[in-house]
């Protein structure tokens, strides 16, 4: 017996709107065209909830909650956004952008980067923190696509990607807190790896100039992502 | 076995203890035992036999007799003597230990005062067969009345008898947060699930906590009684003990524990000929602090990198595989055996208002007597620091108590009246946590210690989440600027701005408390920091020795 799934009412900004309980809170919201910006998310893929970009107010809970993974119940009474909110986004991004070194004149992502679009959309326009400056290398040993260390967000897009719809597992992360990174394989050169496809999806979602084609110049490099849903729906995965 | 039974086989064992005259213990838990205590007690077994003792002696090797700085600790019960302990035991005493069992003499140069605050001030549940009993034992454990509340239960207490008992107690749970037990069993226990895991979080990683430890390698039945108890209450069929393996003994003593348990049938299928069955498996840590928070842990235990993920749904809903998952302290674990075969209401006449029971500190840092303390919820800090701890050695001066390890704060002396429980510490801005108590004299420098904790918490950051993995790495490089005389007005206001950055969006706990040592110590020491900050620095304290 499959388990009934109830519609709940809810309130988002003010705006009384339907979804299932098993629906998130971000995607009853877009349904409803009420713009919540996100990062790590990426429809098609499983939740993540690590970039805390969507973190939205729920009435009668403390701390703020991710909307990528919150689902909806009745009742429920959603701000997604406040003064509080806007003021942290723009530190999350502050914090992302000390992170790596995200020269945007220089990216073949200019222009075409979800990290650089989100910037703008929350008025980060300055970083008020010391950067970091860390040197990452560049994996170039691949035939057909470059993985850059210095531009990614470690949002984890190609790690799930790659092993829930591609089914290679390549990427994975190693060690942690400031010094996490994404692997390939058992940490050998992408061009290396006995278990890369080189079907490119990871490319396709990573949202900033990290992963890439090669062959790209500045602001060359668009992501094409029709695959995801497209696969999805021929697959009848409801992700 | 019914319990009537099981306490026919107690009584059996104490009536046999009984009839041995003399009992020596020696303190083989892993602070004893880096003093090589195990050495000890073998010696003391030959020099017994020497003076032809060795028949009407019972050597025991027991577990943490809690005041650690002393150790080796060794309890001699010689015939119609009282009780003495001995401190700073060595191999070569030996020899007199023996001779004092024979003679009924003590040795007066190593007699540990057990009439002091240290040991007088102490109420103990958790640790009650801490120092007593021989962890290796089961007989021990069951001479001591245990295993009886397990029997008892599953014969002749249903499941939400067992629940009420709990909830009635006020226990709340020992890892930090201080959630209501009583509540997060019920949780568990209403959600309909063929499988159920009850999960005995382990992984005690907070810089100077070691109450854990203690409890594992000096009693671990207990763990394992609490365990079974949860499981019956909540319809649990197994169980995992997630223990770090930098704790060796513990995990030794646990799978002895476990190998007898299940051989004795206090564990495995048909528990005591009842319905009822629940195995238990250990699960051992690589040493991630991270893997403490429960969604983490439970990762872990899946095979999976030891990272969080947003809660709710919380583990009583969708937990270990995603099945109802249960994850209990160590200590919560250890008191759930008491309180069912005291009773809940006898629990609750204990501590305060809204915390019950007792609660273990391991004190460390700047105090005489370093180790294990269990106390009633309440008594204030300066029972705890001064009468009990001793003072602070060397004539110097109390400056802070820091509380909660890496989630913690630190108090200063205003607050040492203080009656220490979860609401209190917390409106103190610190928190419980697992119960480490570092004291801190004059020559501390706080913004070190503030310093300290924060490079613990970027370094045991997983990494998953932006404000933790950057957030706590950018606190660290403010706080090493402040520290080193080259901060600004304005990194003093970027450091509060990112200690609430953080606090409000990190994921987990580890993140979302990792500002408190910073918050606690520019609440009550802002005045080091404005000093550092102007150029007029204070002496370099003891930052360093504060992970002693």
């Amino acid at each position: 017996m499959s388990k009934v799934i109830r519609v709940v009412t809810l309130t988002i900004d003010d705006q009384e709107v339907t979804g299932r309980e098993d629906e998130t809170i971000l995607t009853v919201a877009r349904q409803h065209d009420i713009d919540i910006p996100t990062l790590c998310f990426l429809e098609g893929l499983s939740g993540w909830g690590s970039c805390r970009i969507c973190l939205v107010a729920v009435e009668g809970v403390p701390k703020l909650l991710p909307a990528c993974m919150t689902y909806c119940s009745e009742g429920m009474v959603v701000h997604t956004e406040n003064e509080q909110i806007k003021a942290y986004r723009k530190s999350i991004l502050e914090l992302l952008f000390s992170e790596r070194n995200h020269i945007c004149s220089v990216c073949v992502s200019n222009g075409a980067c979800e990290l650089q679009a989100l910037a703008q959309k929350c008025g980060m326009d300055h970083v008020s923190l010391p950067y970091r400056f860390p040197s990452y290398e560049v994996d170039s040993s691949h035939n057909l696509f470059r993985n850059d260390h210095n531009r990614c967000v470690l949002c984890t897009r190609c790690i799930r990607v790659c092993d829930e719809i591609e089914g290679a597992h390549v990427w994975d992360l190693a060690d942690r807190g400031i010094n996490a990174h994404v692997i390939s394989d058992l940490n050998a050169p992408w061009g290396d790896s006995e278990t890369c496809t080189n079907c490119g999806k990871c490319v396709q979602v990573c949202p900033t100039g990290a992963l890439v084609q090669k062959g790209t110049a500045v602001a060359e490099m668009h992501k094409r992502r029709a695959f995801l849903p497209y696969l999805n729906a021929m697959r009848g995965n409801h992700g | 076995m019914t319990p009537d039974e099981l306490m026919d086989v107690a009584q059996g064992l104490q009536e046999k203890d009984a009839s041995i005259p003399n009992h020596v213990r020696v303190c083989t838990a892993a602070s004893c035992l880096s003093l090589k205590s195990d050495e000890l007690a073998k010696q003391i077994k030959a020099e017994l036999k020497e003076v032809g003792k060795d028949k009407d002696t019972k050597v025991r090797c027991v577990g943490c007799m809690g005041l650690c700085s002393a150790g080796p600790l060794v309890s001699v019960e010689a015939e119609d003597q009282k009780p003495v302990m001995y401190q700073k035991v060595t191999v070569e005493n030996a020899p007199q230990i023996a001779e004092s069992v024979a003679s009924g003499k003590k040795v007066k140069d190593l007699v540990c005062d057990t009439d002091s605050p240290f040991f007088a001030r102490q109420q103990k549940i958790v640790l009650e067969n801490s120092g007593i009993i021989d962890a290796d034992d089961i007989n021990d454990y069951i001479a001591n009345d245990g295993y009886q509340a397990l029997m008892t239960a599953i014969s002749e207490m249903q499941p939400n008898e067992v629940l009420d008992e709990i909830t009635k107690s006020g226990l709340r749970g020992r890892g930090g947060a201080g959630f209501p037990t009583g509540l997060k069993w019920n949780m568990l226990a209403k959600t309909p699930s063929d499988t159920k895991y009850i999960i005995c979080n382990a992984d005690e990683g907070d810089p100077g906590a070691f109450m854990d430890r203690a409890i594992l390698e000096s009693d671990p039945h207990r763990i394992l009684e609490g365990m079974a108890l949860a499981a019956y209450a909540t319809g649990a069929t197994e169980g995992f003990i997630y223990v770090r393996a930098e704790y060796p003994l513990a995990i030794k003593r646990l799978k002895t524990a476990i190998r007898l348990a299940t051989k004795n049938n206090f564990l495995g299928s048909n528990i005591g000929g009842t319905k009822f069955s629940f195995s238990i498996d250990i699960r051992l840590g690589a040493g991630a602090f991270v893997c403490g928070e429960e969604t983490a842990l439970i990762a872990s235990i899946e095979g999976k990198r030891g990272q969080p993920r947003p809660r709710p749904p919380f583990p009583a809903e969708k937990g270990l595989w995603g099945q109802p998952t249960s994850i209990n302290n160590v200590e919560t674990l250890a008191n759930v055996a008491p309180i069912v075969r005291k009773g809940g209401e006898w629990f609750a006449s204990i501590g305060t208002n809204k915390s019950k029971g007792t609660k273990v500190f391991a004190l460390a840092g700047k105090i005489n007597n370093t180790g294990l303390i269990e106390v009633p919820m309440g008594l204030s800090l300066r029972e705890i620091v001064f009468d009990i701890g001793g003072g602070i050695p060397d004539g110097q001066e109390f400056k802070a108590v820091q509380t909660g390890g890496p989630s913690g704060g630190c108090l200063p002396e205003e607050h040492l009246d203080m009656g220490v429980d979860y609401d209190s510490l917390r409106t103190a801005g610190s928190i419980m946590g697992s119960g480490g108590m570092i004291v801190m004299d004059k020559t501390s420098n706080m913004v070190d210690v503030a310093r300290f904790f924060m490079e613990f918490c970027m370094s045991e950051s997983c990494g998953k989440c932006i404000p933790c993995r950057v957030g706590t790495y950018q606190m660290h490089e403010l706080l090493n600027r402040i520290a080193e005389g080259e901060g600004t007005m304005e990194d003093l206001a970027k450091l509060e701005e990112l200690c609430e950055v953080v606090a409000n969006t990190s994921l987990c706990g580890l993140g979302q408390t990792s500002p408190n040592p910073v918050r606690s110590t520019l609440r009550y020491f802002r005045h080091e920091y404005l000093e550092l900050i102007d150029g007029k620095h204070i002496p370099a304290g003891a930052g360093q020795e504060v992970a002693s």
